[in-house]
C-alpha cells in the first residue's frame, strides 16, 4: 500500500519489520527521528527490542557490538558528528564480523557547526570496513534499509553496513513510499543466525582479542574476503528484493539515459533526483547526456563503473564532500575505475552541496553543457559556490 | 559466605580464568578475577576493556578464558555490557535463552576512571544488571605506569615525574567509589586483593541485587608502585590498615564500614615502601606533602564514618 512519509519514517518502519533484539540509538539532528520513531515502538510493546537509550554514539555502537557479539540482531542510526564519534567502534564492529545495520542521515561535520546535508561524514566512515549503500529516495531508504540487514547477515559477509540518507533532503521530506506487508517483509529478511554468540556460555568463546604482527595481517586480510563477497550478495539479494517487490532494481549502479549519451554526472544520494530533471531537460534539446547514480559506494564496483562510463567522452563527478588536499573522494574511485579503460572520457570533479547549500538542476545542466569545454586537469570545481 | 574451600571447589568444577596469561610476576590482577568469577555460581559472560588483563589475557590465536568474554576498546566497557545484557533480555523475551546469566564487568583504573567513566555513568543510569569490578591499580600500568585519576597525590607516574619543579603528581586521587554511589545503585563497594574473603562475600552480596553493582578493588601492582614482587599482598594489606583505602560497602544507600583498623597506623608507613613515593623521603619538602597526605586520609576516613554514622541503616544510627 502507497503511503507518504518521511526518509526518517520509512527507515523506522524497515527497522520495525526487520524487529531487531536491541536498537542502541543517540539522538543527532537530523537523525532523531528514527530514535523516535523506534522508541514509540518500544513503548507501545509493538516490538519486542531492547532499545538501549545510551549517553553517546559511541556508546550507541558499543551496545551493538556488545548485543550482536551476545547473539542478537541490532540496529542503529547516527549522523555527522555522531557518526564521528563512534566511527572507532565502526572499524571494531567490521573486524569483529559483526553484521550491524546502521543508518546515516548525512550531514556536514563540524567546524563551523552546521546540521544540513553532505557527504563528509559518510566518507569519515570509508574506510571503517562496513559496506555503504546511497539511497536517492525515501523509498529506497526503506528498501535499501531491508536489503542491507540480508547483506549484513549473509554467512559470507557478516560486517556492518551503512545506509546513507541525505539530511533533510531524504530525512525529513514526505514522500510517496510502498512499504512491503509486514509479513512479506520479515520473511524476506529471515530469522538471525547468530556465530558464536557470548550467551552460549556452554561454548565459551573469547571475543575482541589481540594479535601482534604475528597474525594482525592475516586477520585483516580474512576481513577484505568478506568484503569481497559483498558484491556477489548485493546482487543475489538485490534480485530477490526486486522480484519481491517489483522495484527496478538491478545492480551497484542506476545507469540514466547513459547508453547514447557521450556526456554524464556521477552522483551519490539524493542529488540523482535533481540530475534526472537536468538530463531529461538537456536531453529535450537534442543534448546527450546521461546520468550515473551510485547505489554501493562500499565495496567501490569499479568494473561496473568502467563499463558504465567507459563510452563517453566527458564526465562530471560530483563529490558532496571536500577531501582536503585531494580529490573528491568519489572522483578518486571513478577515476582509478576508469585508469584500465582504453578510450577513457575525460574527467572533473566538481564539489557542491557542502553544508545544505542547494543544488538545482539548473545548476547540474551548466555543468553538462560546460563540461565539453572545460581543461582536463585535476582542479576542484565548485557548484555553487560565491567566490 | 562463601569460604576459601567453597571458592576453591568451585574452581576446581570450573576454572574460569586459567593459567598461561601473561600478567607479571606478582601481579594482583589474577587473585581477584578468580576470586570474584568463583564467588558466582550462575555461568558468567565476562567483557573487558583495553588494558593489563586484555592484553595479558588474549593474546591470538590463546585465551585464558574459560567463560564468554568480549574486549572491544578502551572506553566502553559499560556500553559494551549494556548491550551484551540488552540482548540476553531480549532473548529471554524470545525463549531463546532458557539459564539465568551474569554479567562481569573486569576493568582497570584508566577505562573506569578516566576514558571509560560516561559509559559506565550510563550503564548505571540506565539500570542494566551486571558487575563492574575495578581493578583499580592507580595508574596506566599497561601502557608505561601514566597517571590516571586514581593515582594518589605525590606517587611519581610516567606523565607526572618527581621533577625540580612538580614533584609526582599534584592532585589527588578521584574518589570514584562515591561517585558511583551517587548513581544510587543497589550495591557499591570497595575492596582490596589483600581481604579475598571480603571480596568474595562482597561480590554474593552484590549478586543477589538485580541492577548494577560496582566493586572497586585496590588492585596492587608491584611494577608500577615499583615494590618487591612479592609484595602485592602486603601493600594491600597496609593500604587498609593506614585507612588508606577503606573497605566498605553502600548497599541500597546504606553505608557499613566493614574493616575498622584497630591502631592508626600513620599512612606514611605504606608510602615509605614504595618506589613512586621515594622522593618524599628524599626531599626536604617531603614530611610537609606527607603529613598533606596523612591528613587528606584522615578526612577522608572521618567523612566516611560519618556517613556510616548518618546512613547506616542499623538502628539508632541517625544524623
Amino acid at each position: 500500500m502507497r503511503k507518504v512519509m518521511t526518509g526518517h519514517k520509512a527507515v523506522a518502519e524497515a527497522m520495525r519489520q526487520i524487529e531487531p533484539d536491541v536498537v542502541a540509538v543517540y539522538p543527532i539532528t537530523p537523525q532523531s527521528e528514527i530514535a523516535e520513531y523506534y522508541a514509540e515502538y518500544v513503548h507501545d510493546g509493538i516490538v519486542h527490542t531492547e532499545l538501549v537509550p545510551v549517553e553517546s554514539e559511541h556508546s550507541a555502537l558499543s551496545a551493538c557490538v556488545g548485543a550482536a557479539a551476545a547473539g542478537a540482531r541490532v540496529m542503529t542510526a547516527t549522523s555527522s558528528q555522531g557518526l564521528a564519534l563512534l566511527v572507532e567502534v565502526l572499524y571494531i564492529a567490521a573486524g569483529m564480523r559483526l553484521p550491524i545495520v546502521m543508518a546515516l542521515a548525512n550531514r556536514a561535520l563540524s567546524a563551523p557547526i552546521n546540521i544540513h546535508c553532505d557527504h563528509s561524514d559518510a566518507y569519515l566512515a570509508r574506510d571503517a570496513g562496513a559496506f555503504q549503500i546511497f539511497c536517492e529516495s525515501a523509498q529506497e531508504a526503506y528498501d535499501y534499509t531491508l536489503i542491507a540487514q540480508r547483506i549484513a547477515e549473509h554467512a559470507k559477509v557478516r560486517l556492518p553496513g551503512i545506509v546513507n540518507l541525505d539530511g533533510f533532503a531524504l530525512t525529513h521530506t514526505s514522500q510517496v513510499v510502498e512499504p512491503l506487508e509486514d509479513a512479506v517483509a520479515k520473511k524476506f529478511v529471515g530469522p538471525f543466525q547468530p556465530l558464536y554468540p557470548l550467551l552460549d556460555v556452554d561454548n565459551p568463546v573469547t571475543w575482541g582479542p589481540f594479535a601482534m604482527p604475528d597474525y594482525y595481517f592475516e586477520l585483516k586480510r580474512a576481513q577484505e574476503a568478506a568484503m569481497e563477497e559483498v558484491p556477489g550478495v548485493f546482487l543475489e539479494v538485490q534480485k530477490e528484493y526486486a522480484r519481491l517487490s517489483g522495484r527496478p532494481y538491478a545492480g551497484f549502479l542506476e545507469e540514466y539515459r547513459l547508453a547514447d549519451a557521450d556526456r554524464a554526472l556521477v552522483v551519490l544520494g539524493s542529488t540523482a533526483g535533481t540530475a534526472k530533471v537536468a538530463v531529461d531537460a538537456l536531453r529535450e534539446r537534442g543534448e546527450k547526456v546521461g546520468l550515473l547514480k551510485v547505489w554501493l559506494f562500499r565495496p567501490f564496483p569499479y568494473a561496473a563503473v568502467a563499463q558504465a562510463l567507459g563510452h563517453l567522452k566527458y564526465v562530471a563527478v560530483l563529490d558532496r564532500a571536500i577531501s582536503f588536499g585531494a580529490m573528491g573522494a568519489l572522483y578518486s574511485d571513478v577515476a582509478a575505475a576508469l585508469y584500465r579503460h582504453k578510450d577513457r572520457p575525460v574527467l572533473t570533479n566538481y564539489i557542491y552541496g557542502l553544508g545544505g547549500r542547494d543544488i538545482t538542476a539548473e545548476q547540474l545542466e551548466s555543468v553538462l553543457l560546460e563540461l565539453s569545454k572545460v581543461r582536463p586537469d585535476e582542479a576542484l570545481r565548485y557548484i555553487g559556490l560565491r567566490e | 559466605m562463601p569460604s576459601i574451600k567453597t571458592l576453591a571447589k568451585r574452581e576446581e568444577k570450573e576454572i574460569r580464568f586459567t593459567p598461561g596469561h601473561t600478567l607479571c610476576a606478582g601481579c594482583a590482577e589474577p587473585m581477584v578475577v578468580r576470586t570474584v568469577l568463583n564467588a558466582i555460581e550462575d555461568p558468567v559472560v565476562v567483557a573487558s576493556p583495553t588494558g593489563c588483563l586484555e592484553v595479558a589475557s588474549s593474546r591470538f590465536p590463546g585465551t585464558a578464558w574459560n567463560v564468554p568474554w568480549i574486549h572491544v576498546a578502551f572506553e566502553n566497557a559499560g556500553a559494551v555490557i549494556s548491550g551484551v545484557e540488552a540482548a540476553y533480555k531480549a532473548l529471554r523475551k524470545t525463549g531463546a535463552i532458557p539459564r539465568r546469566i551474569r554479567f562481569v564487568v573486569f576493568a582497570g583504573d584508566g577505562g573506569t576512571y578516566d576514558i571509560g567513566l560516561q559509559a559506565l555513568s550510563g550503564a548505571l543510569e540506565r539500570g542494566h544488571d551486571f558487575l563492574y569490578v575495578c581493578l583499580n591499580n592507580e595508574a596506566y600500568m599497561n601502557t608505561g605506569v601514566q597517571r590516571s585519576s586514581a593515582t594518589p597525590a605525590c606517587a611519581a607516574a610516567t606523565t607526572a615525574p618527581v621533577g625540580d619543579a612538580i614533584p609526582g603528581k599534584p592532585q589527588d586521587r578521584k574518589d570514584l567509589t562515591e561517585i558511583v554511589a551517587a548513581h544510587h545503585v543497589p550495591y557499591v563497594a570497595q575492596a582490596a586483593v589483600s581481604h579475598l574473603i571480603d571480596l568474595g562475600n562482597k561480590v554474593e552480596r552484590a549478586m543477589k541485587f538485580d541492577g548494577p553493582k560496582f566493586v572497586n578493588v585496590l588492585t596492587t601492582c608491584p611494577l608500577g608502585w615499583r615494590t618487591p614482587r612479592d609484595s602485592a599482598l602486603v601493600q594491600s594489606k597496609l593500604a587498609v590498615e593506614t585507612r588508606y583505602w577503606p573497605l566498605y560497602e553502600v548497599i541500597e544507600g546504606k553505608y557499613k564500614v566493614n574493616y575498622k583498623p584497630k591502631e592508626r597506623v600513620p599512612v606514611e608507613e605504606w608510602l615509605k615502601t614504595q618506589g613512586r613515593f621515594r622522593h618524599l623521603f628524599r626531599d626536604p619538602r617531603g614530611k610537609e606533602r606527607i603529613a598533606e597526605f596523612q591528613a587528606a586520609v584522615d578526612r577522608h576516613w572521618e567523612w566516611l564514618l560519618r556517613k556510616e554514622a548518618c546512613l547506616s541503616g542499623e538502628e539508632g544510627g541517625q544524623a
